[in-house]
């Protein structure tokens, strides 16, 4: 073996350690062992962005009609699709000229979930699985849901006040009366 | 070579202290005025009616919303989305100084809005009779 393969031998043993590593890890954090070997089947958001990683026009633009909803929250293949469709958004034209539009795609792809294992893309945060598992009928009640001041699955603020800033604790969630 | 970085120091100083005014790029008159110049090139255009603004900022135009759906029947008071019941500001400059002062966000938000109200962009005489009407609009 020359020492040029050797190098490259080593290179690929010490890149399947790492992803034996990453994927037990990931399985050590499933606790329903589901088909892509992580939690949610794959479906799950990342960590909250830190006030730091935060981006002004992102903060600006997305909360002009809604919460600025995090960028964890859902693959980045997700927010490409999300972004390309913006004068068609769930029933509103909220286009971008294309230099903003950019930005913010940019920022949002490179801060989307890094736990996302399945090939899905969801363009609402509400159809992932990690978003009903959470959300479903053993943790909420259906009236909750009904409740005016909820109005939508979309309006996180109802019953985290904190959402806007990344924050969905269970301490933190207050449901309205 | 020191004066140099003297003067340059001078000239960011005196750059940070304008962008931290609260400075409008422009004014909502201002931007009234351009709207006029681009309508001007139209064929009959005859000025702007705030009467005839009011009317299209209040009825539907074929969809499910009109302006006023988000906006309230009174731009001077705070709106609610239609779809996601976030307020939004007053629309009326008399009731909101940071309205049409920019001209890269009333670009933007008639070309969203129109398309959600008239599934089109809107004619530069329709922006100029609403804008017309906004002004009128007392607090």
């Amino acid at each position: 073996m020359s020492i040029h393969k050797q190098k490259n031998f080593r290179m690929l043993a010490a890149a399947l350690l790492a992803i034996g590593v990453t994927m037990s890890a990931a399985q050590a954090d499933d606790d329903r062992n589901e088909k892509y070997g992580a939690k949610y089947g794959g479906e799950n958001h990342g960590k909250p962005l830190q006030p730091a990683q935060t981006n002004a026009k992102f903060q600006k633009e997305c909360s002009g009609c809604h919460i600025a909803y995090m960028p964890g929250l859902l693959p980045a293949e997700s927010w490409r699709k999300v972004m390309a469709g913006l004068d068609k958004h769930f029933g509103t034209d909220a286009s971008l000229d294309a230099q903003d539009n950019k930005e913010i795609t940019t920022f949002l792809v490179n801060n989307a979930s890094n736990r996302w294992g399945a090939p899905t893309a969801p363009l609402k945060i509400t159809e992932a699985i990690w978003f009903k598992r959470k959300h479903d009928d053993r943790e909420i009640s259906p009236a909750v849901w009904k409740n005016p001041l909820v109005k939508s699955p979309a309006n996180c603020a109802a019953c985290h006040p904190q959402a806007e800033h990344g924050d969905f604790s269970e301490r933190n969630i207050r449901m309205p009366e | 070579m020191f004066r140099i970085f003297h003067l340059l120091g001078l000239v960011l100083v005196a750059v940070a202290g304008l962008a931290a005014q609260p400075v409008f790029a422009e004014t909502s008159s201002e931007i009234l005025a351009s709207i006029e110049k681009e309508a001007a090139g139209t064929p009959g255009f005859k000025g702007f009616s705030a009467a005839r603004g009011e009317h299209f900022f209040k009825a539907k135009h074929g969809g499910e919303w009109s302006c006023a759906s988000c906006h309230t029947e009174n731009p001077a008071t705070p709106g609610k989305h239609a779809k996601t019941a976030k307020v939004i500001d007053p629309l009326a400059p008399s009731a909101n100084a940071e309205r049409f002062t920019s001209p890269k966000k009333v670009d933007k938000w008639f070309k969203r809005n129109c398309n959600d109200v008239l599934s089109r962009v809107c004619t530069p005489q329709e922006k100029g009779d609403v804008l017309a009407y906004l002004l009128t609009v007392k607090k």
